[in-house]
Protein backbone atom coordinates (compact mmCIF):
# COMPACT_ATOMS: atom_id res chain seq x y z
CA UNK A 1 0.00 0.00 0.00
CA UNK A 2 1.20 3.29 -0.97
CA UNK A 3 1.50 5.88 1.78
CA UNK A 4 -1.06 8.47 1.25
CA UNK A 5 -0.04 12.30 -0.50
CA UNK A 6 -0.26 14.35 3.13
CA UNK A 7 2.11 11.39 4.52
CA UNK A 8 5.11 12.48 2.44
CA UNK A 9 6.51 15.48 4.92
CA UNK A 10 5.42 13.43 8.26
CA UNK A 11 8.45 11.45 9.35
CA UNK A 12 7.60 7.82 10.89
CA UNK A 13 9.28 5.51 13.13
CA UNK A 14 7.86 2.30 13.44
CA UNK A 15 10.20 -0.28 15.64
CA UNK A 16 9.02 -3.58 16.30
CA UNK A 17 11.96 -4.93 19.21
CA UNK A 18 13.21 -6.67 22.35
CA UNK A 19 14.49 -3.88 23.70
CA UNK A 20 13.43 -0.72 26.00
CA UNK A 21 12.60 2.28 24.63
CA UNK A 22 13.10 5.04 26.52
CA UNK A 23 10.45 7.85 26.47
CA UNK A 24 12.08 10.92 26.43
CA UNK A 25 15.09 10.09 24.14
CA UNK A 26 12.34 9.23 21.18
CA UNK A 27 10.60 12.69 22.15
CA UNK A 28 13.60 14.32 21.56
CA UNK A 29 14.41 12.61 18.42
CA UNK A 30 10.72 13.63 16.82
CA UNK A 31 11.31 17.32 17.82
CA UNK A 32 15.13 17.32 16.87
CA UNK A 33 15.85 20.25 14.38
CA UNK A 34 11.73 20.78 14.13
CA UNK A 35 9.61 24.34 14.96
CA UNK A 36 6.10 23.72 13.16
CA UNK A 37 5.92 20.85 16.12
CA UNK A 38 3.53 22.94 19.00
CA UNK A 39 1.90 19.53 20.64
CA UNK A 40 3.08 15.43 20.81
CA UNK A 41 1.06 13.25 23.08
CA UNK A 42 2.77 10.12 24.31
CA UNK A 43 1.22 7.18 25.05
CA UNK A 44 3.08 4.40 27.15
CA UNK A 45 1.70 0.61 27.84
CA UNK A 46 2.74 -1.53 30.43
CA UNK A 47 2.94 -4.47 31.44
CA UNK A 48 0.56 -4.63 34.50
CA UNK A 49 1.35 -7.18 37.40
CA UNK A 50 -2.86 -7.72 38.31
CA UNK A 51 -4.53 -8.84 41.78
CA UNK A 52 -4.44 -11.47 44.07
CA UNK A 53 -5.23 -15.13 42.07
CA UNK A 54 -4.61 -13.05 38.96
CA UNK A 55 -1.33 -11.92 39.60
CA UNK A 56 0.75 -12.35 36.73
CA UNK A 57 4.72 -13.35 36.85
CA UNK A 58 5.41 -11.95 33.46
CA UNK A 59 3.92 -11.82 29.96
CA UNK A 60 5.61 -13.26 26.56
CA UNK A 61 4.47 -11.10 23.29
CA UNK A 62 4.17 -13.11 20.11
CA UNK A 63 3.88 -11.13 16.52
CA UNK A 64 4.47 -12.06 13.36
CA UNK A 65 6.97 -10.08 11.69
CA UNK A 66 6.24 -8.14 8.83
CA UNK A 67 3.01 -8.58 8.89
CA UNK A 68 3.14 -6.37 12.40
CA UNK A 69 5.15 -3.47 10.81
CA UNK A 70 2.95 -3.43 7.54
CA UNK A 71 -0.40 -3.47 10.03
CA UNK A 72 1.22 -0.33 11.88
CA UNK A 73 2.38 1.43 8.97
CA UNK A 74 -1.14 0.86 7.34
CA UNK A 75 -2.87 2.53 10.65
CA UNK A 76 0.04 5.18 11.00
CA UNK A 77 -1.22 6.23 6.87
CA UNK A 78 -4.59 6.45 8.48
CA UNK A 79 -4.05 8.74 10.74
CA UNK A 80 -2.12 10.75 9.11
CA UNK A 81 -5.05 11.41 5.97
CA UNK A 82 -7.50 12.01 9.19
CA UNK A 83 -5.41 14.95 11.26
CA UNK A 84 -3.10 17.08 10.67
CA UNK A 85 -0.24 14.94 11.99
CA UNK A 86 3.42 16.26 11.76
CA UNK A 87 5.28 13.13 13.15
CA UNK A 88 4.56 9.88 14.48
CA UNK A 89 6.50 7.13 16.63
CA UNK A 90 5.70 3.74 17.48
CA UNK A 91 7.49 1.27 19.07
CA UNK A 92 6.05 -2.14 19.98
CA UNK A 93 8.11 -4.91 22.49
CA UNK A 94 7.93 -8.56 21.80
CA UNK A 95 9.42 -11.13 23.74
CA UNK A 96 9.26 -12.00 27.56
CA UNK A 97 8.55 -9.06 30.15
CA UNK A 98 7.82 -8.70 33.50
CA UNK A 99 5.15 -6.34 35.46
CA UNK A 100 6.41 -2.35 35.32
CA UNK A 101 7.65 -3.08 31.80
CA UNK A 102 7.22 -0.95 28.60
CA UNK A 103 5.16 -2.34 26.04
CA UNK A 104 3.96 0.08 23.42
CA UNK A 105 5.10 3.82 22.56
CA UNK A 106 2.53 6.25 20.33
CA UNK A 107 3.72 9.45 19.87
CA UNK A 108 2.36 11.63 17.48
CA UNK A 109 3.00 15.73 17.26
CA UNK A 110 1.37 18.11 15.64
CA UNK A 111 1.12 21.72 15.19
CA UNK A 112 -2.02 21.83 17.78
CA UNK A 113 -2.72 19.48 20.35
CA UNK A 114 -6.57 18.33 19.03
CA UNK A 115 -4.78 16.03 16.27
CA UNK A 116 -2.21 14.68 18.51
CA UNK A 117 -4.83 13.45 21.02
CA UNK A 118 -7.16 12.37 18.80
CA UNK A 119 -3.90 10.73 16.21
CA UNK A 120 -2.67 9.05 19.43
CA UNK A 121 -5.95 7.46 20.50
CA UNK A 122 -7.23 6.23 17.18
CA UNK A 123 -3.95 4.56 16.75
CA UNK A 124 -3.69 2.35 20.28
CA UNK A 125 -7.58 1.26 19.53
CA UNK A 126 -6.50 0.00 15.92
CA UNK A 127 -3.01 -1.52 17.19
CA UNK A 128 -4.74 -3.27 20.04
CA UNK A 129 -7.69 -4.71 17.55
CA UNK A 130 -5.77 -5.39 14.11
CA UNK A 131 -1.75 -5.38 14.45
CA UNK A 132 -0.63 -9.25 14.93
CA UNK A 133 0.34 -9.29 18.93
CA UNK A 134 -0.36 -11.55 20.87
CA UNK A 135 -0.08 -12.12 24.65
CA UNK A 136 0.64 -15.67 26.89
CA UNK A 137 0.44 -14.35 30.74
CA UNK A 138 2.44 -16.36 33.11
CA UNK A 139 1.05 -17.33 36.51
CA UNK A 140 1.44 -19.59 39.60
CA UNK A 141 -0.73 -21.92 37.85
CA UNK A 142 1.26 -21.81 34.56
CA UNK A 143 0.88 -19.78 31.30
CA UNK A 144 -2.30 -18.53 29.51
CA UNK A 145 -2.92 -16.89 26.51
CA UNK A 146 -5.09 -13.46 26.80
CA UNK A 147 -8.37 -13.65 25.24
CA UNK A 148 -9.33 -10.66 23.15
CA UNK A 149 -11.60 -8.24 24.74
CA UNK A 150 -14.76 -7.27 22.62
CA UNK A 151 -14.49 -3.88 24.21
CA UNK A 152 -10.96 -3.27 22.14
CA UNK A 153 -13.27 -4.02 18.77
CA UNK A 154 -16.15 -1.76 20.48
CA UNK A 155 -13.38 1.00 20.62
CA UNK A 156 -12.83 0.89 17.11
CA UNK A 157 -16.58 2.02 16.28
CA UNK A 158 -16.09 5.53 17.48
CA UNK A 159 -14.20 6.07 14.55
CA UNK A 160 -15.90 4.65 11.76
CA UNK A 161 -18.96 7.57 12.00
CA UNK B 1 1.95 -22.85 -0.29
CA UNK B 2 3.58 -21.73 3.04
CA UNK B 3 0.88 -21.79 6.03
CA UNK B 4 2.08 -20.54 9.13
CA UNK B 5 0.39 -20.90 12.99
CA UNK B 6 0.75 -18.19 15.48
CA UNK B 7 -0.22 -18.02 19.34
CA UNK B 8 -2.51 -21.16 20.64
CA UNK B 9 -3.03 -22.08 17.21
CA UNK B 10 0.49 -22.79 16.67
CA UNK B 11 1.15 -24.22 20.31
CA UNK B 12 -2.09 -26.74 19.57
CA UNK B 13 -0.65 -28.12 16.05
CA UNK B 14 2.80 -28.32 17.50
CA UNK B 15 4.56 -26.26 14.78
CA UNK B 16 4.80 -22.77 13.21
CA UNK B 17 4.67 -23.22 9.71
CA UNK B 18 4.71 -25.44 6.88
CA UNK B 19 4.34 -26.78 3.25
CA UNK B 20 0.47 -27.67 2.48
CA UNK B 21 -1.06 -29.11 -1.06
CA UNK B 22 -4.55 -28.88 -0.55
CA UNK B 23 -6.61 -30.69 -3.16
CA UNK B 24 -7.98 -28.35 -6.33
CA UNK B 25 -11.50 -28.97 -4.67
CA UNK B 26 -9.79 -26.25 -1.66
CA UNK B 27 -10.39 -22.03 -3.14
CA UNK B 28 -10.84 -20.35 -0.12
CA UNK B 29 -9.54 -19.83 3.47
CA UNK B 30 -12.81 -21.41 5.17
CA UNK B 31 -12.09 -24.67 2.87
CA UNK B 32 -8.98 -24.22 3.91
CA UNK B 33 -9.16 -24.75 7.15
CA UNK B 34 -12.21 -27.20 7.19
CA UNK B 35 -8.79 -28.98 5.01
CA UNK B 36 -6.58 -28.90 7.63
CA UNK B 37 -8.69 -29.81 10.43
CA UNK B 38 -9.10 -33.16 8.50
CA UNK B 39 -5.53 -33.55 8.84
CA UNK B 40 -5.37 -34.85 12.81
CA UNK B 41 -6.49 -34.56 16.12
CA UNK B 42 -4.28 -31.04 16.80
CA UNK B 43 -5.40 -29.59 14.07
CA UNK B 44 -9.11 -30.26 15.29
CA UNK B 45 -8.27 -29.18 18.41
CA UNK B 46 -6.26 -25.63 16.88
CA UNK B 47 -9.81 -24.96 14.15
CA UNK B 48 -12.81 -26.41 17.04
CA UNK B 49 -12.82 -22.43 18.18
CA UNK B 50 -15.09 -20.65 15.41
CA UNK B 51 -12.38 -17.07 16.19
CA UNK B 52 -9.34 -18.20 14.42
CA UNK B 53 -8.39 -15.56 11.93
CA UNK B 54 -6.29 -15.56 9.01
CA UNK B 55 -4.25 -12.94 6.09
CA UNK B 56 -3.55 -13.99 3.06
CA UNK B 57 0.27 -12.69 2.33
CA UNK B 58 -0.16 -10.90 5.58
CA UNK B 59 -2.99 -8.97 4.86
CA UNK B 60 -6.49 -10.13 7.31
CA UNK B 61 -8.87 -11.52 5.34
CA UNK B 62 -12.19 -13.31 5.41
CA UNK B 63 -13.15 -17.02 5.28
CA UNK B 64 -14.49 -16.27 1.77
CA UNK B 65 -11.17 -15.19 0.33
CA UNK B 66 -9.77 -16.98 -2.76
CA UNK B 67 -6.68 -18.92 -1.48
CA UNK B 68 -5.54 -19.37 -5.58
CA UNK B 69 -2.12 -17.26 -5.66
CA UNK B 70 -1.53 -16.43 -2.05
CA UNK B 71 2.35 -17.09 -1.15
CA UNK B 72 1.47 -17.33 2.76
CA UNK B 73 -1.56 -17.88 4.61
CA UNK B 74 -1.32 -17.45 8.48
CA UNK B 75 -3.85 -18.36 11.13
CA UNK B 76 -3.97 -16.93 14.42
CA UNK B 77 -6.45 -16.05 17.83
CA UNK B 78 -7.68 -12.78 17.56
CA UNK B 79 -4.53 -9.89 18.59
CA UNK B 80 -4.28 -9.05 21.89
CA UNK B 81 -1.25 -6.59 21.76
CA UNK B 82 -1.10 -2.86 22.65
Amino acid sequence: MSAPPSAATAPVTIRLQREDFDVAREIAALTAGRSDIGAVVSFVGLCRKGEGAEAITAMTLEHYPGMAEAEIRRHVDEALVRWPLTAVTVIHRHGRLVPGDNIVLVLTASAHRQAAFHGAEFLMDYLKANAPFWKSEERAEGARWVEAHARDDEALTRWRS
Amino acid sequence: MKVLYFAWVRERIGKAEEIVEPPPSVRTVGELMRWLRSRGEEYERAFERPVVRAAIDQVHVKPEAVIAGAREIAFFPPMTGG
